[in-house]
């Protein structure tokens, strides 16, 4: 096969792999930066447990109105959005750290969602939900998950630097009296939205993978805020790219491929990227002079 | 603190404070004042409720008992040093981002930096012995240099109240020396400086007033009255006691 039919025909000749392409971008644009965030903050599972906490939402917004894509993102939205708060506010007010509170939520969230998913288990529709319909992109998904990215960035633009110092330094920005809080569940709503977007193209099982893997792979590559967040974006989008054609080619579902394409550049990164891997770790340079 | 001072402006008034945690005591009683140009040292044994004073200045902490008042002084008039800052030297910032923090009056959320904030705090970090550190990422540097950057940003918040928490321990002796020089430095612009140490010799040298305190206040005044060998046997006496059956304090209902 020569390259152009393997790499660059697919899309031309399809027309559900280009909207998957540029599903991807947008995703990729929106969940580069926030992962790194989440990653920086220490938060990497709870991006995972939010996740998780959209899916009876997004259930419910299925039993309401069927398989109606406003209706079920705004539905997964208010779940994430939930546990998020509850849990957040359970560690400012209690002593209890963010990471317990979390994880309590998370699992009341998800027991619901599984008790619900059981009731229409049969369902394929619902089955598209869990594991995501990348290939099935329809224009109204579309939209939305653009849009997702777009306020996304537009947002990170405006409280970009309260998020670092509320990150780098929680101690000062309080001792300055600056908004904490507020900045911290604004963070954590872009998490949710980003995760619902990232669960029409990936479903609710993997769209958080393209959250992480992305980010903590580009700790490896980059050392400043902002080429992290470039970086992750740009190894997002190639995962995103590499999957689909794999998916393609192979045959294979996919949400997983796409992830997985994501881990192998996360594996590559960890034992051979330019900043603290295993190789800078085992075969180092010869040091400096000064 | 004495009725001479009456015409001086009061930073910090504090009648009958009592600080602490759970309803538990770690400074308890305490009156005085704080005036305003003042280089006071806080000294007393560990435990003895020295950064909880320091919490409950800056407005961290209210008071469980008792009046404090600040005198028309908000949060951000108040540069405040924690003793372990909850920052994280991993965190992948430059030592110019950091020191422009201290702008924060200026720029907060959303204002732009412009280059005069710039030079600004170019400035501050040559004061505090860091020039040419400015692109350096925050994780390559040593405990010392990383004091020095807070230093920095300190004195670009240029704050009229400046509050230390331990600011020079597990830092070396000429570390030290340089940042106590920004301190004199403070004092001379006739900034209030409120600092928790442990070295008394340091505070002999270079604080005016001492504050001894172990949960109970032991003496408040100019340093060399304060530490007397009668009193700080006094400091020593007292146990970092911590009675989960304490009854309730009687003194102040009186």
């Amino acid at each position: 096969m020569d390259p152009y039919a393997a790499l660059i025909q697919p899309f031309v000749e399809f027309e559900f792999m280009r909207r998957a392409l540029v599903a991807c971008l947008a995703l990729s644009l929106g969940c580069g930066p926030v992962g790194v965030l989440l990653v920086l903050r220490r938060m990497s599972l709870v991006g995972d447990a939010l996740s998780h906490a959209v899916l009876p939402g997004a259930a419910i917004g299925f039993i309401i109105a069927g398989l109606s894509l406003v209706v079920m993102s705004f539905g997964g939205f208010i779940a994430g959005l939930a546990v998020a708060v509850l849990s957040g506010l359970v560690a400012r007010v209690t002593p209890q750290r963010e990471d317990a509170s979390f994880a309590a939520f998370y699992l009341i969230s998800l027991a619901l969602g599984v008790l619900i998913v059981s009731t229409r288990g049969s369902n394929v529709d619902l089955m598209h939900v869990l594991f995501g319909t990348i290939l099935a992109v329809d224009d109204a998904s579309l939209q939305l998950v653009v849009s997702i990215a777009t306020l996304t960035l537009v947002i990170l633009a405006v409280i970009g630097r309260g998020l670092i110092i509320e990150c780098f330094d929680p101690g000062f920005l309080r001792a300055v009296g600056g908004p904490g809080a507020a900045l911290h569940f604004a963070f954590l709503m872009l998490v949710v939205m980003n995760l619902v977007a990232g669960f029409h193209a990936l479903g609710t099982l993997m769209a958080v993978g393209l959250m992480m893997l992305p980010a903590a792979a580009a700790r490896f590559w980059a050392g400043q805020v902002a080429t992290l967040a470039a970086t992750s974006s740009a190894i997002a989008f190639a995962a995103g790219y590499a999957g689909l054609l794999l998916s393609y080619h192979a045959s294979l579902p996919s949400g997983p491929a796409i992830i997985l394409i994501a881990g192998g550049i996360y594996i590559v990164s960890v034992a051979a990227g330019p900043r603290g891997s295993l190789r800078t770790r085992f075969l180092p340079r010869r040091h400096l002079e000064a | 603190m004495g009725a001479g001072v009456a015409a001086m402006t009061v930073v910090f008034s504090l009648s009958d404070v009592t600080l602490g945690y759970d309803r538990h005591p770690a400074v308890h009683h305490l009156t005085g004042s704080f005036l305003a140009g003042s280089l006071t040292a806080v000294v007393g044994p560990n435990g003895s409720g020295k950064s909880t004073l320091l919490k409950g200045l800056i407005g961290l902490l209210s008071p469980l008992d008792g009046r404090l008042e600040r005198n028309g002084l908000h949060r951000r008039d108040i540069a405040y040093l924690p003793q372990q800052a909850e920052i994280d030297r991993s965190f992948p910032i430059s030592v110019m981002e950091t020191v422009l923090l201290g702008h924060w009056r200026k720029i907060g959320l959303f204002r732009p930096v412009t280059r005069t904030l710039r030079r600004q705090a170019e400035e501050a970090l040559v004061a505090v012995g860091l020039d040419g550190f400015g692109r350096r990422p925050i994780a390559s540097l040593s405990a010392g240099q990383f004091q020095r950057v807070l230093f920095a940003r300190m004195l670009l918040q240029d704050c009229p109240v400046v509050l230390l928490d331990e600011p020079f321990t597990a830092i070396d002796a000429k570390t030290t020396a340089d940042l106590l020089a920004v301190v004199t430095r403070w004092h001379g612009e006739r900034r209030t400086v409120i600092a928790v140490l442990h070295d008394l010799d340091q505070v002999r040298e270079n604080f005016p007033d001492t504050l001894l305190i172990s949960r109970e206040p032991i003496a408040w005044g100019s340093t060399a009255e304060v530490l007397r060998a009668e009193h700080l046997f006094q400091a020593r006496q007292m146990a970092e006691a911590w009675d989960d059956r304490a009854e309730i304090c009687r003194r102040s209902v009186v």
